[in-house]
């Protein structure tokens, strides 16, 4: 199975850490997975934002670099939703039969995470290790649009050592929306700061999801409160292992936190 | 007397932060849309195969629109036949006037009216008030806004935005003004303020000689509406008066009597979160020695036939008004319906408003903007109107109006950036590049850390303002994925971070 | 052109290129639930209306009971005598109001909803006569009794008003808390005649 990592721009520019964790984690289950080099964004800041004349060149970009895999797996649920739902909606509307028919072949086969590792792979215990207490966050995208359901929650169930805690009013929306966050910011700021509330209810001291969008606004709310929870993806949990989390004095601190080892 | 006017309306943004300072505002819109998805939740669990319920409601209304033109023609002959008189109205302007002539004609002053959101659409109260006639809310929510001189915030509990305590006061200090006063020893109990609109109205009910009402449905094949309500006052204006107008929209229009089966079963448990609403009235036409004698129903389009001709749009004439995404959208339950400036607020608001008048002003132009995009409204539609996607077509058409403009906003210069940097990646890795840059600075300069001990920017000018004035946001890497890939021939050879 | 004809007009051409035809999928059915008439009962109760079990030959007693010294109106066939009651010869509004109750029969009971519907024949009389007394007696034999809200619409007349009725008058305008009791009877008295 020829198997392509779709890391996402916002991961590839921002979070690498979820990147890496996501190559670690998959090549520990014996998945080659590769990198397609002409990959980019997939399109969807431009299409919800309503440039969807701009989104076409993306979505062409996106369909040449993913040709040929049989699974495109992103750590992403929003990603993986675009990649599902949308390019079709811009490949009809830039009436290139090519293109719409580049997309019917790459939307089937795209993933996200916990979708591939369950349903692909058939795998809920991934063999990881993170001795630390827990909040998860269902993002609306994976849970409404892609429908990923409790796939996350077994995955993290599996993880040794952990302590899951459930996350009060868990389904209703951090606020982060894309382009909302900055074109309503008041909003996505009350949203989020009653998501920041639920997640310190908790105690938990790490806050997890599967996309580091919503986490990047949820946990940039909890850092400006000094709240001492951290944000991590979902990926980087699962790719932690007794040995990796010898080397560290935390969740995410060092290496995954994308700043120089220290 | 009349109420507000939601002309002149700021844009979604400016109205939101508004009602977010609302701390009383916040608490009652918390409180309330809590309980009324509670008891959704509750009510719908009970149904075995509401999935399938759905499908058959939004089957039925989908149908309906797709032959509208023969189910109008349909409707008008069943209820010529059972003796009602048709009228056809364009735009508000012709469904007012229509109205105001028949009420002349009757010689009355006053109406008695059924909560109807057609009507508050058209905004026929004002449009009777400028023709000396007054036009008298009925359903307790209505009559709170119209004493107050307020505007309304949800479709269905239009005065929810209100407490009891704010009721009582404006009970005391309005009803007297215009009819029977509320007692002196009024309390703020719901039981006690429920008892003092019984009383006040009940003169006007009984002395009424003409009635307007909207409806939910009209049955095509037989002529029949159908009103849904629970306090009674729908009943009163539909059965006392001599006269009854209903002002129905277009796209009320359902086939055939037994297509009433899922929308009957779908609407209360969607709306009132009831397994049926107390009361549902319906009537064809003139029923000799019962109920109004003369009755007209004006059917309306203002704007109907617009949304109709949008492909993807369409579905929103689905609507029956229920209000289930209002009441689990979180941007409504933060801002309330007033930041939307329409009757219709919330995420069908969003929609349906553009839909209706188009996208060329300001505030309509900003209401598609006005969601997160979570998709909670498309999870409990009843008609399976998938407004997430109806949303993200009619930023389209925002975005699309402005292609002309002779200066270009500066998002669209953003996106048009963006989308130059996303179709090739090497244009993209360069961008990287810089952003590890900025990166370098801030780790270096920057002030702020994040739980975990990774830099990140506090506070930062210009457009970055609208995300770190509260929100922290972490500092780029130094090394982009990509790069780290390249480096390290995918992992294979990585030896700590550069 | 008419109002008329350019509203036709504008459906259509908004229709141009779409096809009319749509499959519309049956309505599902609830399933079996077993004793009706106890659900029924269960239901309208659960609305905080009073209902009361009884058969044919306690009927006048009970309704008596149920009205005790009130004044009451009954449609023209209502098919029970009830001692001092006005029989409605079309009573005026006001003249309805200043009566405290009334008792009328039903045309169906619909046990999933618990809702009663009123097809307004003449043992139930005009609408108004069951509306503005303060107190509605309705009784419904339990052979009146369907499963649910599709069983009820394929039985009902459309050409006839009808009136479905679940409980009392009730609003939740205030503070979405339910209040039962508005404009409609305040009290809704459900006589069950069965064996």
């Amino acid at each position: 199975m020829r198997v392509a990592l779709q890391v996402t721009c916002v991961n590839d520019a921002m979070f690498p850490d979820t990147g890496k964790a996501v190559v670690r984690l998959l090549r520990r289950l014996g998945v080659d997975v590769d990198f397609p080099r002409a990959q980019t964004c997939c399109g969807q800041p431009m299409v919800n934002t309503g440039y969807l004349d701009e989104a076409v060149p993306v979505v062409r970009t996106f369909v040449d670099a993913f040709a040929g895999y049989d699974a495109i797996v992103t750590p992403s649920g929003s990603c993986a939703g675009s990649a599902r739902h949308q390019h079709a909606i811009v490949a009809e509307r830039s009436g290139d039969r090519a293109l719409a028919a580049a997309v019917a072949e790459t939307a089937p086969k795209t993933y996200e995470l916990s979708e591939f590792l369950v349903d692909v792979l058939g795998v809920t215990d991934v063999g990881a290790y993170f001795p630390h207490r827990v909040t998860y966050h269902p993002t609306c995208h994976s849970l409404r649009m892609l429908g990923v359901g409790e796939r996350p929650q077994r995955l993290l169930e599996a993880v040794r050592g952990i302590t899951l805690v459930d996350l009060p009013e868990a389904t209703e929306c951090c606020g982060f929306g894309g382009t909302f966050a900055l074109k309503n910011a008041d909003t996505s700021v009350a949203m989020g700061a009653d998501k920041a509330r639920h997640v310190r209810d908790t105690g938990a001291e790490v806050l997890v999801a599967g996309d580091n969008s919503c986490l990047m606004h949820i946990g940039g709310m909890l850092s400006r409160q000094r709240a001492g929870v951290r944000v991590m993806h979902l990926a980087e949990i699962l790719a932690s292992t007794a040995e990796s989390e010898s080397h560290s004095s935390g969740p995410a601190v060092g290496e995954r936190a994308g700043g120089p080892a220290t | 007397m009349s109420g507000g006017t939601f002309v002149g309306m700021p844009a979604f943004p400016t109205a939101a932060r508004e009602a977010l300072g609302d701390t009383q505002l916040r608490s009652n819109l918390a409180h309330a849309t809590r309980t009324i998805r509670d008891k959704r939740a509750a009510v719908v669990a009970e149904v075995e195969d509401w999935e399938d319920l759905r499908l058959a409601g939004a089957g039925v209304k989908e149908a309906a629109l797709r032959d509208l033109a023969t189910h109008l023609e349909t409707l008008e002959a069943s209820l010529v036949r059972a003796g009602a008189t048709v009228h056809w109205a364009r735009d508000a302007e012709e469904a007012c006037a229509i109205v105001a002539r028949l009420a002349h004609a009757h010689g009355v002053d006053e109406v008695v009216k059924v909560k109807s959101m057609a009507t508050m659409e058209i905004g026929l109260n004002e449009a009777l008030e400028a023709e000396g006639i007054a036009a008298w809310e009925t359903d307790l929510a209505e009559m709170i806004v119209q004493l107050g001189d307020d505007l309304p915030s949800h479709i269905l509990v239009p005065a929810i935005h209100r407490n009891r305590a704010e009721i009582r006061e404006i009970f005391m200090r309005r009803m007297g003004d215009v009819g029977r006063p509320a007692p002196d020893d009024l309390t703020d109990e719901p039981v006690v303020l429920a008892a003092a609109a019984r009383a006040h109205l009940r003169e006007k009910f009984l002395r009424a000689k003409v009635a307007v009402s909207g409806a939910n449905f009209a049955v095509a094949d037989t002529g029949t509406l159908v009103v849904v309500e629970s306090e009674g006052n729908g009943r009163m204006c539909l059965t006392l008066p001599d006269v009854l107008i209903s002002v129905v929209g277009i796209e009320k229009v359902v086939a055939t009597w037994s297509d009433l089966d899922p929308m009957l079963r779908l609407l209360p448990r969607s709306s009132t979160g009831e397994r049926m609403n107390p009361y549902t009235s319906t009537w064809s036409g003139v029923t000799p020695g019962d109920g109004p004698q003369e009755v007209h129903v004006v059917l309306l389009d203002n704007g109907r036939t617009r949304a109709l001709a949008d492909d993807v749009g369409r579905q929103a004439l689905r609507c029956i008004r229920c209000s289930a995404c209002l009441n689990v959208c979180p941007v409504y339950e933060r801002t309330g319906g007033h930041a939307y400036g329409s009757v219709y607020p919330g995420p069908i608001g969003a929609i349906l408003n553009p839909l209706l008048r188009g996208v060329s002003d300001e505030q309509t132009a900003s209401l598609p903007y006005a969601s997160s995009l979570c998709g909670a409204c498309f999870e409990v539609c009843p008609v399976r109107i998938d407004i997430p996607s109806v949303l993200v077509d009619q930023r389209a058409a925002v975005v699309d109006s402005h292609r002309g403009d002779r200066v270009p906003k500066a998002e669209a210069v953003a996106m048009k950036a963006a989308a130059w940097a996303f179709s090739d990646s090497r244009r993209l890795a360069w961008a990287e590049k810089a952003s590890g840059l900025g990166g370098r600075v801030l780790r270096r300069f920057g002030r702020t850390t994040l739980p975990g001990g990774r830099a990140a920017a506090g506070r930062l000018p210009g457009p970055g303002a609208g995300w770190t004035g509260a929100r922290d946001l972490p500092a780029p890497p130094e090394e982009s994925f990509r790069a780290w890939w390249d480096r390290t021939d995918g992992g294979q050879n990585d030896r700590g971070t550069r | 052109m008419s109002a008329r004809d350019d509203i036709l007009a504008a459906v259509r051409a908004a229709l141009t290129d779409v096809s009319p035809a749509v499959a519309v999928p049956e309505a599902p059915r609830a399933p079996d639930r077993g004793d009706l008439v106890a659900l029924f009962v269960e239901r309208v109760e659960d609305y905080r209306a009073v209902v009361t079990r009884c058969n044919e030959a306690d009927l006048a007693g009970v309704v008596a009971g149920v009205l005790g010294e009130r004044s009451s109106v009954v449609p023209p066939a209502l098919g029970l005598e009830i001692a001092g009651s006005v029989v409605d010869d079309g009573l005026s509004a006001a003249e309805l109001d200043a009566i405290d109750a009334v008792v009328t029969r039903a045309r169906v009971g619909i046990a999933e909803t618990g809702t009663i519907v009123l097809d307004h024949q003449p043992d139930q009389g005009r609408r108004a006569i069951s509306l503005v007394p303060d107190l509605h007696v309705c009784i419904v034999d339990a052979t009146q009794v369907v499963a649910d809200v599709p069983d009820a619409i394929a039985l009902l007349d459309p050409a006839r008003p009808l009136t479905w009725i679940s409980g009392p008058s009730a609003t939740s305008d205030i503070e979405l808390d339910r209040v039962e009791g508005v404009h409609g009877p305040r009290t809704l008295h459900v006589v069950l005649v069965g064996p």
